[in-house]
């Protein structure tokens, strides 16, 4: 959002189309003058934005990539060692000749600079190591337990938003107890810790009321109480990002002319109003791809359901970092893949943003 | 419950920091004076409670007998895992203890774990994005590409990434939570000091010829960090939030510790058989992260209505 500062950009001679709900309440001070409306970016344009976000996303994998690979070189002691003793259980010293076929194995004695291109040629052939602990090449591990994580984060998210959405039409800007009630309760959504919420969803609907299954397992029926869990949080979130923006936008000249067309309340809010305010909620959604990912671990251990979470509860545990970096690894370019599909998303959505981008 | 009567008074001050007391007599515009009757508005009956609580908190810090006359580590094997009730208000653990006084006597050390990690993080996110504000091109470059790098690690993992490779301690607990929420406050940060930067006042300092590091300290730096005030208190919400959390999965404090954290992980076995072992604690928890919100909150609009 800052950006902005970095491109003051010769003002056009036209004037400004009057567009508060555009009114760019983050930083007031670089109130900057935008191009005329329906002035869309032609496809070189966006090509070449699109481009440079592609380039930058590539040097955050990358950096990512470096940093887990870091993360496993410079670890404190000798990595043999570790692998050794956290294999068998024990804590001792071990002797050179037990170290070197497990050195010669994993190349921990090859020079800095040749396991770090080892290590990158082998994320280029989707190769993410051994672990340690299971002998297991990493992206088999990872393969086996991703799906059941992959399905209940994206319910997840689709819960979150079709919670978002119905609260928000039915309650921004109502009399004021009501909006205030519900924007309460935004807030306490979003602030609740998802172990939490788990707990309490395991609790009163798996045990108290035996609804669904205590142990979630893979079905369908284990998927619900997971899903609200993480869910429930994001709607909060995202309702009161997009809920500042709605009511903003009911404030817009065209709603006032929409409603002057004689459209009733409702359709505003549905045809008008939403569409603009779904704009900050997409844009939290880059980032919540992400979050959710690592959130699932936490719903996953509540929950004793399959997946990602509990083999990287797991490995941590057993130090077995090649797991761990491979699993961060892998939500990192999650994260960078949505944000690079959110970022152009909006770029093609809001051609205002042609230049801030 | 002698400790009542002291309430109000500490709460109102911890809402209202800046109050309307700030402005100078003598500058009696009409805009000043909009801007005092603004600020006076009547402080919401939330932030009263969340003022409440915080002290409550506080007392539970610094002298938990005051609150918890009963002794969190006395075992009474008559009663073990007893629900809530008159002799046990939150009811007890497997050893027959008492979930109050142990959450009563777990409130200092579950706050100087998020105290730390706050720390920890809004150090690192100040130096961060005021260097990459102030550092020039190229520092903000490389410190702009960092922060988005490390945004790619969601806070949970990049804690638990860090608890892999030093193992399991407070230490590592608030450092590692520390380090997850830095990236989003260093960018706020940079943005802060970047508008700063180029405001009317510090451009007159300049012209005046004031010397750089005169114009830092007494313009920029202040008046770019006072909104950290607010971020601070969230940031305390936060940390213990995630500080439980790790601490759920199983990577917090050793277990005799009454900490949070710690009660949960020690509840966990017992979930089918005892839920207020996981959900008081839980409760204690939320309601300390959504006292910091209230009050981050409150301490944000109270500073903006005095800047606007």
């Amino acid at each position: 959002m800052s950006l902005s500062t970095r491109h003051p950009g010769p003002s056009p001679s036209t004037p400004p189309p009057v567009h508060p709900a555009s009114a760019s309440v983050s930083h007031p001070a670089a109130a900057r003058d935008r191009p005329p409306r329906g002035n869309r970016p032609s496809p070189a344009a966006v090509a070449l934005v699109v481009g440079h976000k592609a380039l930058g996303a590539v040097f955050v994998v990358w950096a990512a990539a470096t940093l887990t690979f870091l993360i496993q070189a410079l670890l404190p002691g000798d990595r043999a060692t570790l692998l050794l003793n956290q294999q068998t259980g024990q804590v001792q010293e071990r002797t050179p000749e037990e170290l070197a076929p497990v050195n010669e194995a994993f190349g921990f004695d090859e020079p800095l600079i040749v396991q770090y291109l080892d290590f990158l040629g082998g994320l280029l052939r989707g190769d993410l190591g051994i672990s340690y602990t299971l002998y297991q090449p990493v992206t088999t591990v990872i393969g086996d337990q991703i799906a059941p994580t992959v399905v209940l984060t994206f319910t997840a998210l689709a819960i979150a938003w079709a919670l978002a959405v119905v609260l928000l039409v039915l309650t921004a800007r109502r009399t004021p107890w009501v909006s205030r009630i519900f924007s309460g309760l935004e807030s306490a959504a979003a602030a609740l810790p998802q172990y939490w919420l788990g707990i309490i969803l395991l609790v009163v609907f798996a045990l108290w009321l035996g609804i669904f299954p205590v142990v979630s397992g893979s079905g369908a029926a284990g998927l619900v109480l997971p899903a609200l869990t993480l869910g429930i949080p994001l709607a909060g979130f995202l309702a009161q990002v997009m809920r500042t923006e709605f009511e903003r936008t009911l404030d817009a000249p065209f709603v006032l002319t929409a409603r002057a067309r004689g459209m009733s309340d409702g359709g505003v809010r549905l045809r008008h109003v939403l569409r603009h305010s779904l704009l900050p909620g997409l844009s939290l959604t880059g980032w919540a791809v992400g979050a959710q990912f690592s959130a699932a671990v936490i719903a996953e251990n509540v929950f004793a359901r399959p997946g990602l979470g509990r083999v990287l509860v797991t490995a941590v545990n057993g130090r077995d970092l090649p797991v761990v970096c491979g699993v961060v690894m892998l939500v990192a370019v999650i994260y960078v893949i949505t944000n690079l599909v959110v970022d152009t998303a909006y770029i093609l959505v809001d051609p205002r943003l042609k230049e801030a981008a | 419950m002698s400790t009542t009567p002291l309430t109000p008074a500490p709460a109102g001050r911890v809402s209202v920091p800046a109050g309307p007391a700030s402005p100078t007599p003598g500058h009696g515009t009409a805009d000043r004076t909009a801007r005092t009757s603004v600020s006076r508005r009547p402080v919401p009956v939330t932030v009263w409670v969340a003022g409440a609580f915080a002290v409550l908190l506080v007392i539970a810090s610094f002298a938990p007998g005051l609150l918890a006359t009963a002794d969190p580590r006395a075992i009474d094997l008559d009663a073990p895992l007893a629900p809530p009730g008159v002799d046990h208000w939150f009811g007890t653990d497997q050893s027959g203890r008492d979930l109050y006084s142990r959450i009563v006597h777990g409130t200092g050390s579950s706050l100087l774990i998020g105290l730390g990690a706050t720390g920890v993080g809004v150090g690192l996110a100040v130096v961060l994005g005021s260097w990459a504000a102030l550092g020039g091109r190229w520092a903000d470059a490389i410190i702009g590409r960092g922060i988005e790098v490390l945004f790619a690690f969601p806070i949970l993992l990049l804690a638990m990434v860090f608890i892999a490779v030093y193992g399991p301690s407070v230490q590592t607990l608030i450092l590692a939570v520390g380090l997850g929420i830095a990236p989003g406050y260093a960018r706020m940060v940079r943005a802060q000091v970047m508008s700063v930067r180029r405001s009317g006042y510090v451009q007159a300092a300049r012209a005046l010829g004031h010397h750089p590091a005169r114009i830092l300290t007494r313009h920029v730096l202040p008046n770019a960090l006072r909104p950290l005030l607010a971020v601070l208190t969230l940031g305390i919400g936060q940390s213990i939030v995630w500080a439980s959390g790790l601490a759920f999965l199983g990577f917090g404090v050793a277990p005799p510790s009454p900490e949070w954290g710690a009660l949960l992980e020690a509840g966990r076995p017992y979930i089918t058989a005892a839920w207020w072992l996981e959900i008081i604690p839980g409760l204690a928890v939320l309601a300390t992260a959504l006292t910091a919100t209230v009050l981050g909150r409150h301490v944000e609009s109270t500073l903006e209505g005095d800047r606007s």
